[in-house]
């Protein structure tokens, strides 16, 4: 990918995290933390890498995506919204009672969102379901998924773990959101699922690192999964909880906790500083 | 007359009715007992084994579903119902994917196994997931005909089939209606309504009560839910007393939904068979004597049921 392409993807990213905490600070709820730090890698899967057309959201082969930490769904609505699926004002409706934007993600209420999660656990397993599908029906299409780190303490985690490379489906890749940080602390503190490299090549699957927050790793990371046959691939990304948000940043605090008034404004002109850097770098 | 269990009908239904290329079936390393293997012989590349993980069974199912599949999960009903309820609830009711579950060796008849594989409680977990549809068949051609129901039904089904062989109670001629009920035999006097290996029980206990002079009413609800309101509220309203019976704990299953109906309708006395304790290991038969789910009890509740109207 050329620096260029990259700049203007790190932009929509941003305005991806702004409109993830509009949607936050009208709830009043929500989980902004986990939602800014998925911001890039939904952005380079909906502009860059998936075959989706927000005209068709139900085209039969059109790449897959689950979001299977699923709270972070303010992330997945801000992108969805961005790419054209639904009007961008509509994210402030989040959370409210006569919005479709439900709190986690509804497949049946929402254009694009692919499967309804929230329970974790349950989304990769479904994402390894629809893999499975397009290797039964001789499909091209291929299958992406993002978990929490701390999500990988769900048992059920682990018997997907085992089922996408007994089934050898090549054609879905996993993205861990390796923050570090769970509501309750440090991910290792709470309950360790490190080394979650080691763990994942032992169940058979390709392992990639890369940084969250770079958009030139992340695709080179989606390329080098599309070129690994017979093995699903496991993105471990390295990212930082509340992204570009400096008082977020690798706070757990912010796991599920709303900004108000003032450290939404301060959020935004944050944001919205980013945006005029990078384009101006156009 | 030969007998034959419901899970045996399952498999047979399956590959009966698996010709259509969309139809996969999932198990979880239990497919000589559910007898999926009969699918499985018959159409490998659409069987899908998922080792024992209840939990993502259901879930790839779920997938499966969403990407254009009628996708049959099967495994034992504690293990369906129970161990995998919020995967159930969340991955397949919320979402109202064509995900079928298949779940075998329900009830106490599974008899020597004992109280941890005897599942008493998955017509009323299934019965609490809106949108779910549940089926208790009686018998093979009931159980076949629901299979064949759950493929044209547009949603999710979880179907309740049994370990132990039983005789049929349906001819040949039997027409399978999704949710409706099947009265048996008339009666004035009082109505028993039962479900799964129950409806024969009922019929005999029926007999019974002809000997006493007692004009009963046999009514067969295969359909939990969605429940038939109209044969139940006819019932209450023609008969006035009301016995239910299901190889089931007698807290939200059969019994509670025929109340929820009666309550609401046309009140009147019910009195619920089922179980109200944990099974226990022993012979099918020997379990269902000890605790109550026989013909001679209906036949007892039946008549002081009777004997409760005004």
């Amino acid at each position: 990918m050329d620096a260029k392409r990259a700049t203007e993807l790190a932009i929509i990213a941003n305005r991806v995290r702004k409109n993830a905490l509009t949607a936050v600070f009208n709830a009043q709820s929500g989980h902004p933390g986990g939602s800014l730090s998925i911001a890039d890698v939904l952005t380079l899967l909906y502009f860059e890498v998936m075959n989706v057309d927000p005209k068709d959201p139900k085209n039969e082969n059109r790449d897959r995506f689950v979001l299977s930490k699923g709270h972070t769904a303010p992330a997945l609505y801000g992108t969805l919204a961005e790419r054209g699926f639904f009007p961008v004002e509509d994210v402030a409706g989040f959370r409210h009672v006569d919005s479709y934007l439900q709190g986690h993600p509804d497949m049946n209420k929402v254009p694009g969102v692919d499967m309804s999660t929230g329970s974790l656990g349950q989304g990769v397993c479904v994402a390894g379901g629809m893999a499975l599908a397009a290797k039964l029906d001789n499909k091209d299409y291929r299958v992406y998924s993002i978990l929490g780190d701390g999500e990988l303490e769900e048992g059920q985690v682990w018997e997907q773990a085992m089922f996408a490379p007994h089934y050898k489906l090549d054609n879905f890749t996993i993205f861990v959101d390796n923050n570090g940080l769970q509501i309750d602390g440090n991910i290792a503190d709470v309950m360790n699922p490190n080394p979650i490299d080691a763990k994942f090549e032992a169940f058979g699957w390709n392992v990639i690192h890369a940084d969250a927050h770079d958009f030139n790793a992340l695709y080179d990371a989606v390329e080098a999964a599309k070129q690994c046959k017979g093995k699903p691939t496991a993105v471990i990304m390295k990212s930082v909880k509340g992204k570009n948000v400096s008082f977020m940043e690798n706070q757990a605090a912010w796991h599920g906790t709303a900004p108000n008034k003032e450290q939404y404004d301060q959020a935004i002109a944050e944001l919205d500083a980013k945006i005029a850097e990078l384009e101006a770098m156009l | 007359m030969a007998k034959k269990a419901t899970r045996v009908s399952y498999g047979e239904a399956l590959v009966k009715y698996g010709d259509n290329e969309n139809i996969v079936v999932l198990d979880a390393d239990l497919s000589k007992s559910t007898k999926t293997d009969t699918f499985k012989k018959t159409y490998p590349e659409r069987f899908i084994n998922c080792g024992i993980a209840e939990a993502d069974m259901m879930c790839v199912a779920a997938g499966l579903a969403a990407s254009g599949k009628t996708a049959f999960a099967s495994t034992f009903a504690m293990f369906a119902a129970g161990r995998a309820f919020e995967q159930v609830r969340n991955s397949i009711g919320y979402t109202k994917l064509n995900v079928k579950i298949g779940a075998t060796h329900a009830g106490i008849s599974v008899g020597e196994d004992g109280a941890s594989h005897q599942c008493l409680e998955d017509i009323a977990l299934m019965r609490t997931i809106p949108g779910m549809v549940v089926i208790n068949p009686a018998d093979d051609i009931e159980a076949q005909l629901a299979v064949k129901a759950a493929i044209d039904h547009d949603g999710p089904v979880y179907m309740r089939f049994g370990r132990l062989a039983v005789e049929d109670v349906n001819g040949e001629d039997y027409k399978f209606e999704l949710g409706k009920g099947v009265q048996l035999k008339d009666g004035k006097d009082v109505t028993i309504i039962a479900t799964g290996l129950m409806v024969q029980e009922a019929l005999k206990a029926a007999d019974m009560l002809k000997a006493d002079g007692i004009d009963a009413r046999v009514i067969n609800i295969h359909t939990i839910k969605p429940i038939d309101e109209d044969i139940i509220t006819k019932a209450a309203k023609e008969t006035g007393a009301i016995v239910t019976a299901e190889e089931h704990y007698i807290m939200g299953g059969l019994g509670s939904a025929v109340t929820e109906v009666v309550c609401a309708n046309a009140p009147c006395p019910v009195k619920i068979i089922g179980t109200d304790r944990y099974g226990k290991s022993g012979k099918p038969n020997e379990l269902f004597e000890e605790y109550g789910l026989t013909a001679e009890n209906i036949a007892e509740k039946a008549k002081e049921a009777a004997a409760m109207k005004n």
